[in-house]
C-alpha cells in the first residue's frame, strides 16, 4: 500500500508541486522556443515524454553497474539513444512535425530536465518508480508547453489547435472528421491577432506572467517562489570544477 | 567575402541564437547578473564553439556522411562536445593558468549548452562549407556575447528598481529581456537590405 501511495506520488508531483517548467525552471529553451502553436507544443512534449520515460527505465536499471565517475557521459550516451530513436520515428511517422520543430528535436538530448532526472533521481531509485518519475514529469512539462502555447496560439495567431491533421497524419488522412483547429480570430474585422505573441518577444513575456502567476498561487500556499538557481540546478554542476562551487556559494553567479 | 559579413551580422542581429531562436537560455538567464561574469561566459562560449565546429565538420563530413551514418549524428556531436570541453579544460588548467581562471570554470557549463549543439546542427542543416561553418559558429558567438552583455547592463540596472513582489526574480528578468528581443526585432530585414 505505501509502496503505491509513493508511487501515485511520484506521478503526480510531476504536475504541481515539481512542475519541471514552471517550479524547477529547467528546460526553458524548448519552453520558448516550441509554443508558437499547440500542436508544435503537443509534439515537443510526446517526444521529451518519450525520452524521458526511456531514458530514466534504462538509466535506473544500469544504476548498479555504470561507475560514478564516468555516470553523465554514460547518461548522455543512454539519452542521446533515444532522441535518435525519437527523432528517427518522428521523421518516418509525422515529417511534418521535424520540419516545424527543426534542431529543436535533436536538441532534446541537451534539455536540463531529462539529464537532471537522471542524475536526480533515476540513478537512485527503482526501474518502475523511475518510469513513473519519468512520465509524471514528461506530462508535467507537456502541460507547461500547453499552457504557453495555448495562450501565444490564441492571442498570437487567433487560431486553437490549427494543424492538428499534420500531427494525426501517422493515422491516415481525415482522422476525427478531418478536424483541423479552431480560427478564433480571423483577421477580417476589427479585431486582429497580436502577432508579437507569436515572436520571440512573445515567448519570453507570456513566460514571465505565467511565472509570475505561479509565484503568486504559490506565495498564496506558503511555497517558495520558482527560481532559476543558475549553476546549482544545472546537472552538471556536482562535476563541476571547484571555483565555480565557490562562486555559487557567495552568490557571484 | 560578402557572404561571410552577411552570415556573421544575420547571425549576431536577425537571427540571434538567444533572443531569436532562444538557444543558450539557461546561461542567459543564470549567469547575466554581473557584467564579468557575463563576459567570461560568453568568451568561453564563442571559444567553444568555434573548436566545436572545427572538429564535428570533419567528423560529419569524412565519417558520418560518407559511410550513410547521418542518423548518428545526435549521438557523435553530444559525445565529442562533452570529450573537447572536458579536454580543452584540463589543457588549459595545464598549460594557460591565466585563461583557465578566466574562462575555464564556464567550461563543464557548456557541455550541456544547447546553443553549442544547436550551432553544429544548424551549420549542418543549412549545407555550409567549413569556411562558412566557422564564420557562422563565431557570429552565433559574437550574437550570444552581445546578447548576454547587454542584459547584464539591464539587469544591473532593474536591481535598484522597486517591483511588485510577485514579479520579483524570474518574472521580471523575463519580460527585460522580451524587452531586450523587442529591440532585436527591428532588425528584422537590415541585413538583406545592406546586401541586396
Amino acid at each position: 500500500m505505501a509502496e503505491k501511495r509513493s508511487m501515485g506520488k511520484e506521478f503526480t508531483k510531476g504536475f504541481i508541486s515539481e512542475n519541471p517548467v514552471l517550479r524547477l525552471v529547467l528546460g526553458t529553451c524548448p519552453t520558448l522556443a516550441v509554443t508558437t502553436s499547440v500542436v508544435n507544443a503537443i509534439g515537443m512534449g510526446i517526444a521529451a515524454t518519450i525520452v524521458l520515460i526511456g531514458s530514466n527505465i534504462v538509466i535506473s536499471a544500469l544504476r548498479k553497474i555504470i561507475p560514478s565517475k564516468v555516470r553523465i557521459p554514460a547518461f548522455v550516451v543512454v539519452i542521446a539513444s533515444f532522441v535518435t530513436i525519437v527523432q528517427m520515428l518522428v521523421k518516418a511517422f509525422v515529417p511534418v512535425l521535424d520540419e516545424s520543430l527543426g534542431v529543436y528535436l535533436p536538441l532534446i538530448v541537451v534539455n536540463c530536465i531529462i539529464l537532471g532526472r537522471a542524475e536526480a533521481f533515476a540513478s537512485k531509485n527503482p526501474v518502475l518508480v523511475s518510469a513513473v518519475d519519468g512520465l509524471g514529469m514528461g506530462l508535467g512539462f507537456t502541460t507547461a508547453l500547453l499552457c504557453m502555447s495555448s495562450i501565444r496560439e490564441i492571442i498570437g495567431a487567433g487560431t486553437f489547435l490549427a494543424g492538428t491533421q499534420s500531427l494525426l497524419a501517422l493515422f491516415g488522412e481525415n482522422v476525427l472528421g478531418g478536424f483541423d483547429g479552431f480560427t478564433l480570430i480571423s483577421g477580417n474585422g476589427a479585431l486582429k491577432p497580436m502577432v508579437i505573441l507569436i515572436l520571440a518577444p512573445g515567448g519570453f513575456f507570456v513566460f514571465g506572467m505565467l511565472m509570475a502567476c505561479v509565484n503568486k498561487l504559490a506565495e498564496k500556499k506558503g511555497k517558495p517562489k520558482a527560481e532559476l538557481k543558475g549553476c546549482s540546478s544545472c546537472p552538471m554542476a556536482a562535476t563541476c570544477s571547484l571555483e565555480c562551487k565557490n562562486d555559487i556559494k557567495e552568490g557571484n553567479v | 567575402m560578402k557572404v561571410m559579413l552577411s552570415l556573421i551580422l544575420t547571425a549576431i542581429l536577425t537571427e540571434n541564437f538567444i533572443l531569436c531562436k532562444f538557444l543558450g537560455i539557461c546561461p542567459f538567464l543564470g549567469v547575466s547578473k554581473k557584467l564579468n561574469t557575463a563576459v567570461g561566459m560568453s568568451g568561453a562560449v564563442i571559444f567553444v564553439m568555434a573548436l566545436a565546429t572545427a572538429v564535428t565538420y570533419p567528423i560529419n563530413k569524412f565519417l558520418l556522411v560518407k559511410h550513410n551514418m547521418e542518423y548518428l549524428q545526435t549521438i557523435v556531436f553530444i559525445l565529442v562536445i562533452a570529450a573537447l570541453v572536458q579536454f580543452v579544460e584540463i589543457v588549459l588548467k595545464k598549460f594557460m593558468p591565466p585563461l583557465y581562471n578566466s574562462l575555464g570554470i564556464y567550461l563543464p557549463l557548456i557541455t550541456t549548452n544547447c546553443a553549442v549543439l544547436g550551432v553544429v546542427m544548424l551549420n549542418i542543416s543549412k549545407e555550409l562549407n567549413f569556411a562558412l561553418s566557422m564564420v557562422s559558429s563565431i557570429g552565433a558567438g559574437l550574437g550570444f556575447m552581445l546578447a548576454m552583455v547587454m542584459f547584464a547592463g539591464v539587469r544591473q540596472k532593474l536591481e535598484g528598481c522597486d517591483i511588485p513582489k510577485f514579479m520579483q526574480g524570474l518574472p521580471i528578468t523575463l519580460v527585460a529581456a522580451s524587452l531586450v528581443s523587442v529591440s532585436f526585432l527591428g532588425f528584422t530585414g537590415v541585413v538583406d537590405g545592406i546586401f541586396s
